[in-house]
């Protein structure tokens, strides 16, 4: 049943939950998730309480909460510093992979010279490569778009580059029969059939660039939750990094659920059979 | 004598590998403009590959194949072509579909809209402009594949057992139906089909296949009056050209 929201029009509630589909659908599935998570909550707070650990080494969720009060109202701007770098280093990862998947599906070449060095690209772990970064870029936003960007592009690559194989020959036959150029069938057919690939991977970057954000910080910066962190360890507040470990899990989270929602705009055909059961 | 819209002459194809396919062994077939022309043959013959060939999507190892006297090898986009499975875009809505060829065509989007909209009505979609493929029936599905087709702006239709999938019933129904659709509008229509009452309720010529590798094995001119309803099966006439097609079948299955 639709709940009536005051000062919204009433599509609006309506529209989310279509949107949110399976999520706002079920918010019970995630019931047993949020259970067994409060258990062990409350099993960290007894522990540290009974074995009376120092709080410079493991403080109990209240403190950590304190340390929300206390000092919560350091935290927006450098979440929102860490947000930018993030939503920013996606976008470039999004571009960039796109860009680098259409031309490995479409060129065998391509393929052969930029599989294995996209492939290299990767076992070189960012907290190597940040600080190379900041000697050539600088430590301003750039830096960490780089950092972001490195780590979230590969998964998009792959996943596009399969989402454009997996193409249907017989469709692709089909519009050439109608005449379509290269970059037609590229249009009508190869990008929309990569598009559920493209999301997913684009998924398990978002999942990531938070981290990737983090640690591009961690080697020089003015603002960010990984400034946060140095700072919080400089001054043995343990309480402090805790927070700064919820927060960016709450950000990464935000960040997937954010284009999870994204795709479902984005492939509106895939769900046009469900209306039924999340409509109301 | 005008040229004929679609010409096969000595038209060869092997589909290689480990084990080649000889499929088509030297096929010959003419299409006078405005006919309706059926291709008849067991399944498995080379109907698809002659029809790809047409298509311009396969080029033959030797012979030629003209649409409107013009070569298709390497040059797609000289005919219509529907293929045998509907191969609707599921990320295009209904009318997103029935547009497609005309778009890529290049007739301006809001006019190829119109038209299609304006033939929704007559190909039984009336009310389904704006739903997904995936919401649409069987039947529906292919004749929204057809719809497009007849929406690609070309004077030949290359169609490829459009009604293979459908049960009888709506069969019947698409061959009444097809008849209409097809006398307002004066192409040429080359047919597809294994089914050989099909051929001639619908055809003014028909040509019948050998099995693999194929040749042709006869071609009957079909002309009782149009247009020709259901029962004209049960008629004595027709009875006996459908008696004489099947010979013509079973002859060239047993050589
Ligand atoms: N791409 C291909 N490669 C190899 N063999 C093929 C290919 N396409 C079709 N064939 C074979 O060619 C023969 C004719 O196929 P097709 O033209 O689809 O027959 P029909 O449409 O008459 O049923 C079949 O034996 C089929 O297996
Ligand atoms: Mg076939």
């Amino acid at each position: 049943m639709a709940v009536e929201v005051p000062f919204l029009p009433r599509a609006l509630p309506l529209r989310l939950g279509k949107l949110l589909g399976r999520w706002g659908g079920s918010v019970w599935e995630y019931a047993p998730a949020l259970v067994l998570l409060a258990a062990l909550v409350g099993l960290w707070e007894l522990m540290v309480g009974v074995l009376d650990t120092r709080p410079y080494i493991l403080p109990a969720p209240s403190a950590i909460w304190d340390a929300l009060i206390d000092k919560g109202h350091l935290l927006p701007n450098h979440i929102q510093a860490t947000a930018t770098e993030a939503v920013l280093g996606l976008l470039a990862a999004a571009g960039g992979g796109v860009l680098l998947a259409v031309l490995i599906a479409s060129i065998p070449l391509a393929r052969r010279v930029l599989y294995p060095i996209i492939v290299t690209s990767q076992t070189v772990p960012a907290i190597v490569l940040a600080p190379l970064l900041m000697v050539w870029v600088g430590i301003g936003l750039e830096s960490k778009l780089i950092v972001v960007a490195l780590v979230g592009f590969f998964p998009i690559v792959v996943s596009t580059v399969d989402g454009l194989a997996s193409a249907d020959r017989d469709m692709v036959a089909l519009v050439r029969s109608m005449g379509a150029s290269r970059l037609e069938e590229l249009r009508h057919v190869l990008i929309p059939s990569a598009i559920p690939g493209f999301f997913a991977g684009l998924k398990i970057a978002a999942a990531y660039s938070v981290i990737g954000a983090v640690i591009a910080e961690w080697v020089a910066a003015k603002e960010g939750l990984g400034i946060f962190i140095i700072r919080s360890q400089a001054s043995f507040r343990i309480d402090q990094i805790f927070v700064a470990i919820a927060v960016i899990a709450l950000l990464s989270i935000a960040l997937f659920v954010a284009v999870h929602l994204l795709a479902r705009v984005a492939s509106p055909w895939k769900y046009a059979n469900d209306q039924g059961e999340n409509g109301s | 004598m005008s040229e004929a819209a679609v010409a096969i002459h000595g038209l060869r194809h092997t589909f290689p590998g480990s084990r080649p396919v000889e499929v088509l062994d030297g096929v010959d077939l003419e299409a006078a403009p405005g006919a309706f022309v059926s291709l008849v043959g067991p399944s498995g013959c080379g109907k698809s590959t002659l029809l790809q060939v047409l298509a311009g999507l396969l080029a033959p190892d030797a012979g030629e194949a003209l649409i409107e006297g013009q070569s298709t090898v390497g040059e797609p986009g000289l005919a219509a072509y529907m293929p045998q499975k509907d191969l609707l875009l599921p990320w295009r809505k209904a009318i997103g579909n029935a547009v497609l060829g005309a778009e890529i065509a290049g007739e301006p989007k809001a006019e190829a809209r119109q038209h299609a909209l304006d033939l929704f009505e007559r190909f039984g979609l009336a009310g389904f402009e704006e739903s997904w493929p995936s919401q649409l029936s069987g039947g529906m599905r292919q004749r929204l594949a057809l719809l497009r087709t007849f929406l690609i702006p070309r004077h030949v239709l290359l169609l490829d057992e459009p009604f293979g999938a459908l049960d009888a019933i709506t069969r019947r129904e698409m061959h009444q139906w097809l008849q209409e659709v097809w006398a307002s509008d004066a192409r040429t229509v080359l047919f597809v089909t294994h089914d050989v009452e099909e051929a001639l309720i619908l055809s003014d010529v028909a040509y019948v296949m050998t099995p693999r590798p194929a040749r042709m094995a006869a071609r009957f001119e079909v002309d009782y009056p149009r247009p020709r309803r259901p029962e004209i099966v049960t008629e004595p006439e027709f009875v006996a050209d459908k008696a004489r097609l099947l010979a013509a079948l079973d002859g060239a299955s047993s050589e």
